[in-house]
């Protein structure tokens, strides 16, 4: 006789936690690109869940309009989405820098819906199957559970890309002027530093890594307008758990809060889709900068 | 800071839901001040927009084109706004549509938390309710009312053909995935009645919240209960993500177990695809390549909306013809009178043969239990289901006596 766990087989219990850490995988790579654009550009960026979904359609057009599959889509997507958003950024978002946050939130609040609302327009909200690349269909059986290879690639991929953001922005050069012209924007342009462009270019790093979250969700998920909306809010207790403006703190806590949503599914499903908001509520009046938040 | 945006989100949202719900005019009086108004409260924006949306506004805008637009002389006028999901926003549009705007009927309501809060307020304001896209059979049972109409299916039908059909054919141990409002309770509950009576047994369920987006979770406690029917009691957006994820995770490929879709929209086989849909077997109340009736309505409704009708918008057409003709037989919109006179009317046309109305609401009509073709046996787009079995009316809904129904006969 196997022993258990609260009741339930470890084996179960294994597999909710690599489920977890499946599903954290996402939260990570979202709220990632949340932190860099609010920690550079001091926007909170409510387009984010749209500009998921855009990955996702521009994979799913990409497809079924060129002919172009899942591992192109993968390094095009992101830029087109990329693109798209630093449009965004010049056309719209660098005329709000001086004035409250608040402005950007409404204006990129303002946006998101406009997107969605046009590709519920066009496709409906059902959504568009994305088939799994055949390299990655079929699965393994772990012994505890069975995984499916494309879920394990998810989990590689989002990992290399939040490691690799990391060191970018904490360890190179680049990031070191990128952290000083959030300091002062007015000092590192004096050393002769394009910042406005380097602005751009953050926001649009921001976005594209939401677009390759998007891309990576396509098989997972239905393609569908919704999808974003779905997950943003999530995504925005998560950062705020992290603290606004840590990378390795969203990263982190995407993560986390992915296992714990996947314990919360076993031992009580119902309470599934708000336990982060609960989390949330706690963290605030303990720590109400976050987790690994400073005080501003 | 995110409390405030957070409300602010929220804020937004219901702004633009009761903007939708486009201008008020305040009338009252007989005839309804001059007009017959037909609102048609929906999802049109959330998991459930496309298997009602605007093609049931469409498809009541067809049933009143029958009528010249025109009713005992005076205009029909068909308005749309958006519910949300939301029972609190339903009831309270529910509420303004009838005390300011002068709304005689009200359609649809999608969703059976939304529909039981509606149906409260029309039956205190004595006004019609066609349901269409609700689907818990308590509409016309302990929440049943006067002037409620419960018109396309219910849970109780789709037990009764779904459950029965699996578990005769040997799936006789269930797993629920339930969706964790008043529908998904009532579908498990209808459907583990009729499983138990027909001598199969349930091994366990899991509520799963409305709109999730990860089922991967549930489907692992499903695989691992050894059921061999996963039953899924959820809809729309809830019920595409369950089968597309049941088959990332191989949980039909070992043979050992067996999805049963228990309540399937043709939309959400169109989203699917037939490679993943293939041989699902489900209950509807309509399928538009029935025949030659059928087909001529659904490719005028293709037409204007671009996409075949499901059971719930053919059903709206159905229901508000029915209406109409009701009020030109009364000679009056008022909803009692009307009421009554469609309970004596039998239902004639191309959704419903001789259809007849319980005095609960219940419109009484053939069910088609149906298994989602292989693509290669579909001839083209939309060509998606083979009718298994006709289940005739009687069968597939409860009488009134059964309904728990506290209505005078």
């Amino acid at each position: 006789m196997m022993g258990t766990i609260f009741g339930i087989p470890p084996q179960a219990l294994f597999g909710q936690l690599l489920l977890g850490l499946i599903n954290g995988s996402f939260y990570a790579l979202l709220s990632l690109g949340l932190a860099v654009i609010f920690g550079m550009l001091n926007v909170i960026n409510f387009a984010h869940g749209a500009l998921y979904m855009m990955g996702a359609f521009v994979a799913w057009l990409l497809l079924n309009q060129l002919g172009i599959g899942y591992w192109w889509a993968l390094l095009l997507a992101p830029l087109i989405v990329g693109a798209f958003g630093a449009v965004l950024e010049k056309t719209l978002l660098s005329r709000l820098y001086k004035l409250d946050h608040l402005y950007g939130l409404l204006l990129t609040f303002g946006l998101a819906l406009i997107v969605e609302g046009a590709f519920r327009h066009q496709y409906g909200v059902s959504g568009q199957p994305y088939p799994i690349p055949a390299e990655l269909s079929g699965g393994r059986n772990l012994g505890f559970m069975f995984l499916p290879n494309y879920r394990g690639w998810v989990v590689v991929a989002s990992l290399i890309v939040c490691i690799s953001t990391w060191i970018a922005i904490e360890k190179t050069k680049l990031g070191a002027y990128l952290r000083a012209a959030t300091e002062n924007p007015v000092l590192v342009q004096a050393f002769g530093i394009n910042v406005p462009r380097m602005v751009t270019l953050t926001y649009a790093f921001g976005v594209a890594l939401a677009g390759l979250a998007g891309v990576l969700a396509a098989p997972i998920y239905q393609v569908s307008p919704l999808m974003g909306s779905h997950l943003i809010i999530v995504v925005f207790a998560v950062v705020v758990i992290g603290g606004m403006g840590s990378i390795l703190g969203a990263v982190l806590t995407g993560y986390g809060l992915g296992l714990l949503e996947g314990l919360t599914k076993v031992f009580y499903p119902e309470a599934s889709n708000i336990v982060v908001f609960v989390i949330m509520a706690v963290v605030l009046m303990v720590k109400p900068a976050g987790l690994f938040g400073r005080e501003r | 800071m995110i409390a405030r945006l957070l409300a602010g989100a929220a804020l937004a949202a219901l702004t633009i839901g009761v903007m939708s719900a486009g201008p008020a005019m305040a009338q009252q009086g007989k005839l309804s001040g001059d007009t017959v108004k037909i609102g048609v409260l929906n999802d049109r924006s959330g998991l459930y927009a496309d298997l009602g949306g605007e093609g049931s506004a469409i498809a009541a805008r067809m049933a009143a084109e029958e009528f010249g637009n025109k009713i005992l002389g005076k205009p029909i006028e068909i308005i749309t706004a958006d519910h949300q999901n939301k029972p609190d926003i339903g009831s309270n549009l529910a509420r303004q549509w009838i005390d300011q705007d002068g709304v005689d009927a009200i359609v649809d309501v999608p969703n059976s938390g939304v529909a039981l809060a509606v149906q409260e307020v029309t039956k205190e304001k004595k006004k019609i309710f066609l349901m269409e896209g609700p689907a818990t059979s308590r509409l016309t049972g302990d929440a049943c009312s006067p002037t409620g109409f419960h018109w396309a299916y219910d849970t109780r039908a789709l037990a009764v053909g779904t459950g029965q059909a699996i578990v005769k054919e040997g799936g006789d141990s269930w797993f629920f995935i339930t969706a964790d409002y008043a529908f998904g309770h009532q579908l498990e509950a209808d459907t583990s009645a009729e499983v138990k009576k027909a001598g199969g047994k349930i091994v366990g369920s899991v509520k799963a919240p409305l709109n999730t987006a990860d089922f991967s979770s549930f489907l692992l406690q499903a695989q691992a209960s050894g059921a061999k029917i996963v039953g899924l009691a959820n809809a729309g957006g809830d019920t595409i993500t369950s089968i597309k994820q049941s088959s990332e995770f191989g949980l039909t490929q070992s043979g050992q177990q067996k999805l049963a879709g228990l309540l399937i929209f043709l939309s959400d086989v169109h989203a699917l695809g037939l490679q993943v849909a293939q041989d699902l077997v489900l209950t509807t109340g309509f399928y538009w390549d029935r025949d030659d009736e059928t087909r001529a309505w659904s490719k005028k409704f293709f037409d204007r909306y671009g996409k075949m009708p499901t059971m719930v918008q053919a059903g709206s057409y159905s229901a508000v013809r029915h209406y109409l003709k009701a009020i030109e037989a009364a000679g009056t919109d008022d909803g009692l009178t009307v009421a009554a006179k469609m309970k004596e009317m039998p239902v004639n046309d191309m959704f419903a043969k001789n259809g007849t109305i319980l005095p609960n609401g219940r419109m009484v009509h053939d069910m088609y239990l149906a298994r989602v073709k292989k693509p290669s046996e579909s001839k083209g787009a939309w060509d998606y289901y083979q009718i298994l079995r006709t289940i005739p009316g009687k069968e597939a809904f409860a009488t009134f006596e059964e309904s728990g129904c506290k209505l005078p006969k």
